[in-house]
């Protein structure tokens, strides 16, 4: 098998504490080893004057399934400009904010990821789901099946019957090649099979008669039960609406007195997603303001919380979620083309194209608040950067969002750039932020933090000896200062990129498609007659498909990671 | 003895019925009933019985006549004909498996082809209309557990989607409508008196041709302003009604086909009755739906949208995908004259593109893979049987809705006989070799 030596470079890795010395990393078999076990045939790759980090992973972005296609094929204006063509070994790839699945493997390549999480799976939708990650190169992937609006979960969580719940989740977890338990406007997006919404967590849900505190609580709880790899990851209500911080944090607030119980390292029993969306003050557009610093510092306070930004990247885009009603509301807002997908028993959809612009207060005031939550963040391992791709704008953008974090400068161009700056500058805290994210701190909040988060710190995020060769190399050598400029040039394509060992990317262009592996769990529970005979009879009276048609059969999912947990005792 | 195959998806036609029960006999070789499917579904299954099926490829000759070739030699043809065309046309698609589609997608890749499905000539005006408003939509189950007003608009699921009714829109319990049809209203609106027609609590045998105006009139309707006496043949009062009854439902849907796609206006029709369901968005809740033809065009459509982002009518003959329906269109390409080559699989253009269309077909170079004997596998000048997928093998599909289903295989094919995904297989490694060369 292939070796290799990674000579001279600068190694950030949050993992063994080691900011920016300059190492030697051996790898071996596709795992990373110390150096005296490689033979005198490693092949060498110089890495002088250069970054080494972990391969970067993303955990929440949009990037493969029914919405995500349907924006693709409802939006032909998106490839007009930027189509690449076919390479010698590689696809032709197009698409800006909703890229092919080629494109999708290629970009995160380029820029240094090498895992990525699909954030939100249907599961009656599953099958189409693993099709595209099938046919995603490079990266693994894993995808959360949606379970806040499931009328499984709704029914016995009225009854608080937590053990049923844990049984279904690992049902189903089995049968979508799921990964973790995602929660999206729970119980709102039921009610919006009636065209409603629950606004605030004690909004009773229409008919079931629960609330999305009691949803949000029970899927929490029978996670813990189970000890997946994965937190309960929550999108919660009242998304995007002035003064829905206070939902926000009440959502917080539910997971208070309780501690992670799982075999995987993580140490949250919460992941909230997309906080900038969830971080508004005021009560309409007029008064909107940031409450960044309310937010933050309840989660720096609460250490078995972890969140990531949805930061706002001034893109024309194409938003995407199972918050149903949002989209509705937001169609109404922006009148662009609006598509809508309600799923039998278990979720909704909607997508909405939205311009970002520089010259709309509210977009620049969105803008400020992402950076705010990563800059007053005081642990960098409970906070993630993503743009909730595409919905905050493209995941292609994440070297420009390195940038803003790594450079006042970048970020105050910017606010001079903007048409309104005295207004976003009056309604947030950015201006006065002078924090300058560090290479190390990048590090935690785009490796070592989210692989720790997703329960995968024994193989990604970092550099020790026995974890995963996913290496990511870039043209940036901390002994010479940077401009904002280089900064997102480095880190948008990076010198070199090696997957499970394999060289995926050599000067920014790719060079293989690697060997993808899809992440799914496995969770063995007890025997559970009353689900297995629930799960059989709303097939039989509610599924417009029979339950022997549901299951996502293995060939669907050519190179499985099968984590498997037990929670039989 | 005989033993049953339950569970089976019918390869027939965009509702993807998948409870199907397949009798089949003790040596797993031979069809002896089906159960549960619609006529023309258990007619798909047992066809694939029939005596004098072609098993081996055909060459036309000629004079006419046809010489059995090996599949060898049919691979040879197809690959040389793609290679060395500047811009084939590989079009159909919407009778196969997806894991087949993704395989020619690679082919059409390498050799610069235009892939189109039938949408082509079907509900390629609902992707155009889709393009210009998106669409609000559900699943089938919504359908059958939520909606209690029901539109069937240009479209005769009697005889076109024979168990709809049953499985999904009319005649289901659902978990809200435990009332069945009794829950329901249901609205036709057709030129003709269909038999669908037959079954509606209203029929609007409006003018043909003048749908358009007829949604306009129940946007208007809905805002309560003033219409003219009659709009398309129908009294502004059964206007008014029908506003009043689809605002008070809870849950309502319009299932629309041909008779708006394909007629007068076109995607024009499709935008407006999207915009009217979105305006029903602000009294109740209300979808919209196409009432798709073949068991996988809806799969076609993804499985081009994730690898090239657009659903059909795509040309890739200039290295990057590009897409523009009246320029890279299948019947706009052939009447023009634009393709050298064609590559039909999974379709019958023979049969439903208009001789214009089909007489270039004949004076090209071509190959038509389908297990039946069709109209193009009679013009074209090589056939390739096939195995018939979601009989002698399984594959992927997606429904009228989206929602994809893996299709089984029931039987065997008949010895030696390949199925698409193994033929195109072979094509692509041959025309890999050949480009590279």
């Amino acid at each position: 098998m292939s070796e290799y030596l990674i000579k001279n470079g600068f190694v950030f890795d949050p993992v063994q504490g080691i900011k920016g010395d300059k190492a030697d990393i051996a790898v071996k078999d596709g795992k990373i080893v110390k150096s005296s076990e490689i033979s005198s045939k490693a092949k060498t790759i110089d890495a002088k004057g250069k970054s080494v980090m972990a391969g970067a992973v993303e955990i929440h972005a949009h990037i493969a399934g029914p919405k995500v296609n349907e924006g693709r094929n409802y939006r032909p204006e998106e490839k007009l400009f930027g189509y690449t063509p076919k390479k010698t070994g590689s696809r032709m790839a197009g698409g800006f904010s909703i890229p092919t699945t080629f494109k999708t493997g290629y970009e995160y390549a380029r820029m240094g990821y090498t895992t990525a999480m699909e954030a939100a799976m249907p599961p009656l939708y599953a099958r189409h789901v693993h099709e595209e990650i099938k046919d995603t190169p490079i990266i693994d992937e894993g995808a959360y099946p949606v379970f806040g609006n499931n009328w499984f979960v709704l029914e016995y969580l009225k009854n608080k019957e937590i053990e049923n719940v844990a049984a279904y989740i690992a049902w189903l977890l089995t049968e979508t090649k799921g990964y973790a338990v995602k929660i999206v406007n729970p119980g709102g997006t039921e009610a919006w099979g009636w065209g409603l919404n629950c606004i605030s967590i004690h909004d009773p849900v229409p008919y079931f008669d629960v609330t999305p505190a009691q949803i949000v609580q029970g899927l929490l709880e029978a996670n813990e039960y189970l000890g997946l790899p994965h937190s309960i990851h929550v999108h919660t209500n009242n998304l995007g609406n002035p003064g829905n911080y206070e939902t926000t944090l009440d959502t917080f607030k539910l997971a208070e007195g309780y501690k992670a119980k799982n075999k995987f390292g993580r140490e949250q029993v919460l992941h909230h997603t997309h906080v900038q969306f969830h971080s508004y003050g005021g009560d309409n557009w007029g008064n909107f303001e940031s409450k960044s610093k309310e937010i933050m510092e309840y989660v720096n306070k609460h250490d078995n919380i972890t969140i990531d930004l949805g930061q706002v990247t001034l893109d024309e885009t194409t938003t995407m979620t199972a918050d149903g009603p949002f989209e509705h509301h937001l169609t109404e807002l922006n009148h662009l083309k609006w598509a809508n997908v309600d799923v039998e028993l278990e979720t909704a959809a909607g997508i909405v194209p939205y311009i970002y612009s520089p010259n709309i207060k509210v977009c620049g005031i969105q803008w400020a608040i992402g950076l705010e939550l990563a800059l007053l963040a005081k642990d960098p391992m409970r906070t993630f950067i993503t743009t909730d791709h595409p919905n905050a704008g493209p995941f292609t953008r994440y070297p420009r969002v390195m940038k803003w974090l790594m450079s006042e400068k970048a970020r105050k161009d910017q606010i001079d750039a903007f048409k309104y700056s005295d207004k976003v500058v009056a309604a947030t805290h950015l201006a006065s932020l002078d924090r300058e994210l560090t290479m190390y701190e990048l590090a935690q909040m785009t490796r070592a933090g989210p692989a720790k988060a997703l329960g995968l710190a024994h193989l990604y995020g970092g550099l020790k000896p026995g974890m995963d060769a996913d290496i990511a190399i870039y043209d940036l050598n901390p002994e010479k200062p940077a401009t904002p400029d280089e900064i997102e040039a480095a880190f948008s394509r990076a010198r070199y990129v090696m997957k499970s060992g394999t060289p995926v990317v050599v000067d920014g262009e790719i060079v293989s498609h690697g060997n993808k592996r899809t992440l799914w769990v496995n969770a063995k529970v007890n025997e559970n007659p009353q689900v297995v005979r629930d799960i059989k009879d709303k097939f039989l009276r509610y599924y417009s498909v029979n339950q022997a048609n549901y299951k996502v059969a293995n060939h669907f999912v050519p190179n499985p990671y099968i984590i498997e947990v037990d929670a039989t005792q | 003895m005989t033993k049953s195959v339950t569970d089976v998806i019918c390869p027939f036609c965009g509702t993807l019925c998948d409870d199907l029960e397949v009798v089949v006999s003790d040596d797993g070789k031979t069809i002896v009933d089906v159960y549960n499917a619609c006529a023309i579904g258990a007619e798909k299954f047992m066809h694939a019985q029939a005596s004098g099926r072609v098993t081996r490829p055909r060459m036309q000759q000629p004079d006419g006549s046809y010489k059995e070739v090996s599949y060898d030699e049919a691979v040879e043809y197809t690959a040389q004909m793609l290679a060395k065309s500047k811009k084939p046309l590989m079009y159909g698609w919407s009778s196969t498996s997806c894991e087949a589609q993704s395989v020619g997608h690679e082919i059409a890749e390498q050799v610069g082809a235009i892939v189109d499905n039938t949408a082509t000539v079907c509900h390629g005006t609902t992707l155009l209309a889709v393009q210009d408003v998106g669409i609000p939509s559900c699943t089938l189950g919504e359908v059958k557990n939520r909606a209690d007003r029901i539109i069937f608009w240009g479209c005769n699921p009697c005889h076109a989607h024979p168990r709809h009714m049953s499985r999904y829109s009319i005649f289901p319990r659902g978990f809200f409508t435990n009332k069945g049809h009794k829950n329901r209203k249901m609205i036709v609106v057709d030129p003709r008196n269909t038999d669908t027609a037959k079954m509606a609590d209203i029929h609007f045998q409006i003018e043909q041709g003048r749908d358009y105006e007829l949604l306009s009139a129940l946007r208007v309707a809905l805002r309560k302003e003033v219409l003219p006496d009659t709009v398309a043949g129908v009294p502004k009062e059964k206007i008014y009604e029908a506003a009043e009854l689809l605002t008070s439902g809870r849950f309502g849907i319009i299932f629309f086909g041909m008779g708006v796609t394909q007629t007068l206006s076109k995607n024009h029709n499709i935008d407006e009755a999207i915009m009217l369901t979105k305006d029903l968005n602000e009294f109740t809740k209300f979808s919209i739906m196409a009432m798709r033809g073949h068991y996988n065009v809806t799969g076609s459509g993804q499985v081009l949208g994730w690898q090239f982002g657009y659903p059909f009518c795509v040309d890739l003959s200039r290295g990057f995908a590009r897409y523009n329906p009246g320029e890279t269109s299948s019947n706009d390409l052939l009447r023009r004259g634009e393709v050298d080559a064609v590559f039909v699989l999974g379709s019958d253009p023979g049969a439903h593109f208009p001789i214009s269309s089909v007489k270039k077909i004949s004076e090209l170079p071509s190959v038509a893979v389908d297990p039946h004997i069709t109209p193009t596998t009679e013009v074209a000048k090589l056939h390739v049987p096939v195995a018939f997928v979601g009989v002698e093998v399984g594959g992927n599909c997606y429904r009228m809705d989206n929602v994809p289903i893996d299709a089984r295989k029931v039987v065997d094919p008949p010895e030696g006989v390949l199925t698409d995904e193994e033929f195109l297989t072979r094509v692509n490694k041959r025309v890999k070799e050949l480009m590279e060369a």
